[in-house]
């Protein structure tokens, strides 16, 4: 059973006046079932007959909604821009409500937003540096707050978040232990694998324990297991502030008299002092055991062999070296997070872009802060 | 002249992880009513919106949207989703979208109007809330009544058949509270808009309120459903009494 066809069938019909005017009557449903089409349709029958007055019957409409309405106003809009006459007639009580409502009659002149002006080069070049001139002002002036409550705690012992700090250290500290370990111990292994091959060409395998060992405890541990924690714990703390700063949580910590770098960054700084060098420690010991597999079982080295002369590379002034490095990662990698968490400002986007740029800031300034340590080295030592 | 039920509740148990917060709750909501949710803070109001609209699982009973089982079938829900417009007590903008888009964005994604057409229709929308002058505006960049008004203007963006407001009025001052019920009525009245809402404006449920239901936390569930009126000045319930009466609980 099929109805009557129906597909070509257009909700209205036109008729014409022989003074150049037209009339839509339209029948059944406007609204935003089919708003869109009604209106192509009817806009184009008006262009293409370009008549002296458009006269829109709504007597047979049952339903009009905003949708309806914009129909309404876009051909209203149409005839007053060719200089032509609008007439509604017949609206049925509903309608006139609705009519009135959305302000029908005051909305002919057509509404351009005012968009967002998109400055010249020079003005946004200049806005860019401002921003990064008071970006950095507050960086400054971050640091400055961080060592006030850092000093502060060191005063007043009591006043640190004690739960807070150790749950922070079990999440940056023991909960990254696996990976770190993970990682500094493959590290290890294709060290060990890609210098034997070097190596062997001397008979000198036995060095392999002393690349190793020296490259991890020096540099490589410090710099992996800091860069594992900024992906980690720096991007955690920045989106942690970072929300609570949009949901107004920091700014009831204040009015509730508590400073929000010392309640929110001081747990996260002294977590992170403790646990990155022990992390580090951890990475140089599991990369040594990578590179102990390699040499044990590729290279025909003993166990007590590699070890002895691991012992025999590494001086206490090393391990000093490299746990010294990796707390000073860890206070940057929490200062940048938690200060890209404070400059938040919005909504959920701004909360994405803290993150990311924690992370890359962290890196940028591991990598720095490495190079500084060098150079201190080079010569002092 | 019977009504048309548009949602049909039955012995529904809502709560989250271990804990009921509603259970054997049934009632019904006939096609172009204006339908409010009461019961103090925290009796779970919200929470029967979020069983009601399938935003948490129900752990027993069902909700029936215009025929559909409100259920966890994807395809079904999106279905429904076309049917109803949700006002959240947060409000819930985009932040990163200025007003005008978050209206917007519904429309240019279930119409196919031009751009020039659904800045029109964005224009109108955020009329109907008196919101006009804020289309680029960050959410963030607005008080919170007017972020309430702008997530009404995106709830009721493609005029859904059903609107579910969760404190619509909380956060207005009481003349735009009041403008707000005359707008409730309006779109109920000339579009025929079913409406759920939860509020505890006294006002407000005198003014709208066509029939409520109101919850009670200790019961779990549906201490009394009628004419506002009536549960004032009849109900022999002393938790409905108090409430409609703002008296302080002394027991
Ligand atoms: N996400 C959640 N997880 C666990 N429990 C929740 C959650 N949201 C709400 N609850 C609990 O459910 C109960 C009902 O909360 P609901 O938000 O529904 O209250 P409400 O009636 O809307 O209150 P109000 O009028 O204050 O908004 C409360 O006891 C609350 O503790
Ligand atoms: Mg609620």
């Amino acid at each position: 059973m099929t109805g009557p066809e129906t597909d070509n069938a257009k909700p209205y019909q036109v008729s014409r006046d022989e003074d150049g005017g037209m009339t839509f009557s339209v029948y059944g449903n406007m609204d935003v079932s089919n708003a869109a089409v009604l209106l192509k349709d009817l806009k184009a029958e008006v262009k293409n007959d370009s008549p002296s007055s458009l006269t829109v019957d709504l007597n047979a409409v049952e339903y009009l909604d905003d949708f309806g309405t914009l129909v309404l106003v876009e051909l209203k809009r149409l005839m007053s821009a060719a200089g032509g006459k609008f007439h509604l007639v017949h609206p049925g009580p509903k309608i006139r409500n609705m009519l009135s409502l959305l302000n029908f009659d005051a909305m002919a002149e057509p509404v351009t937003f005012i968009k967002k002006r998109s400055p010249n080069l020079f003005v946004r070049i200049g806005d860019a540096a401002l921003g990064q001139l008071s970006d950095l002002r507050y960086a400054v002036f971050f640091l400055g707050s961080v060592c006030l409550s850092l000093a502060h705690v060191c005063l007043h012992p009591g006043s640190l978040r004690r739960e807070e700090t150790i749950s922070t250290m079990q999440r940056t500290g023991v909960d990254g232990l696996p990976i770190v370990a993970l990682i500094s111990f493959l590290m290890g292994l294709i060290m060990a694998f890609m210098s034997s091959v070097q190596l062997e060409q001397f008979g000198a395998n036995i060095y392999v324990a002393s690349l190793v060992s020296l490259a991890m405890t020096r540099e490589l541990g410090p710099i992996m297991t800091a860069i594992i924690v900024a992906g980690r714990s720096g991007s955690a703390f920045a989106a942690e502030i970072g929300t609570m700063k949009i949901s107004e949580e920091v700014d009831a910590l204040f009015t509730m008299g508590f400073d929000p770098v010392r309640f929110l960054v001081v747990p996260k700084l002294v977590a992170a002092l403790v646990m990155v060098p022990i992390l580090t420690l951890f990475s140089d010991l599991f990369a040594i055991l990578g590179g102990l597999i390699v040499g044990v079982s590729m290279l025909d080295l003993t166990a007590g062999a590699y070890v002895a002369q691991t012992l025999k590379t590494l001086t206490l002034f090393d391990v000093f070296w490299g746990v010294l490095k990796s707390g000073v990662f860890g206070i940057f990698i929490t200062w940048v997070g938690c200060l890209r968490g404070f400059q938040v400002q919005g909504g959920a986007a701004s909360v994405g872009q803290a993150t990311t740029s924690a992370v890359v800031s962290s890196i940028f300034l591991i990598i720095v802060i490495d190079s500084v340590f060098s150079v201190i080295l080079r010569y002092w030592g | 002249m019977g009504r048309d039920v548009v949602i049909r509740v039955r012995d529904l148990r809502v709560g989250y992880g271990e804990d009921i917060v509603l259970d054997q709750v049934s009632f019904d909501v006939y096609e172009g009513e204006v339908f409010v949710i009461l019961g103090g803070s925290g009796c779970g109001k919200s929470t029967l919106l979020k069983g009601m609209i399938g935003l948490i699982p129900p752990f027993a009973g069902r909700v029936l949207i215009d025929g559909d089982s409100v259920s966890e079938d994807e395809e079904r829900l999106k279905g429904i989703f076309r049917k109803i417009g949700v006002l959240y007590q947060g409000a819930a903008l985009f932040g990163s979208m200025t007003v005008a888009e978050n209206v917007a964005l519904p429309i240019q994604a279930y119409t196919r109007l031009p751009p020039e057409s659904v800045n029109v229709i964005v224009q109108m929308k955020l009329g109907l809330v008196n919101l006009n002058g804020y289309e680029n505006h960050l959410p963030s960049e607005l008080s919170g009544g007017m972020k309430k008004r702008a997530g009404l203007a995106r709830a009721m963006a493609l005029n859904p058949k059903i609107l579910f407001f969760d404190e619509p009025s909380a956060g207005l001052d009481p003349v735009t509270s009041a403008e707000l019920d005359q707008l409730i009525l309006q779109l109920n009245r000339n579009l025929g808009t079913t409406m759920v809402i939860v509020t505890h404006e006294l006002q407000s449920i005198f003014a709208v309120a066509q029939r409520v239901i109101m919850l009670d936390r200790q019961t779990r569930g549906i201490i009394a459903e009628g004419d506002p009126q009536y549960l004032r000045d009849h109900s022999q319930n002393q938790a409905v009494k108090r409430f409609f009466n703002r008296v302080v609980n002394t027991e």
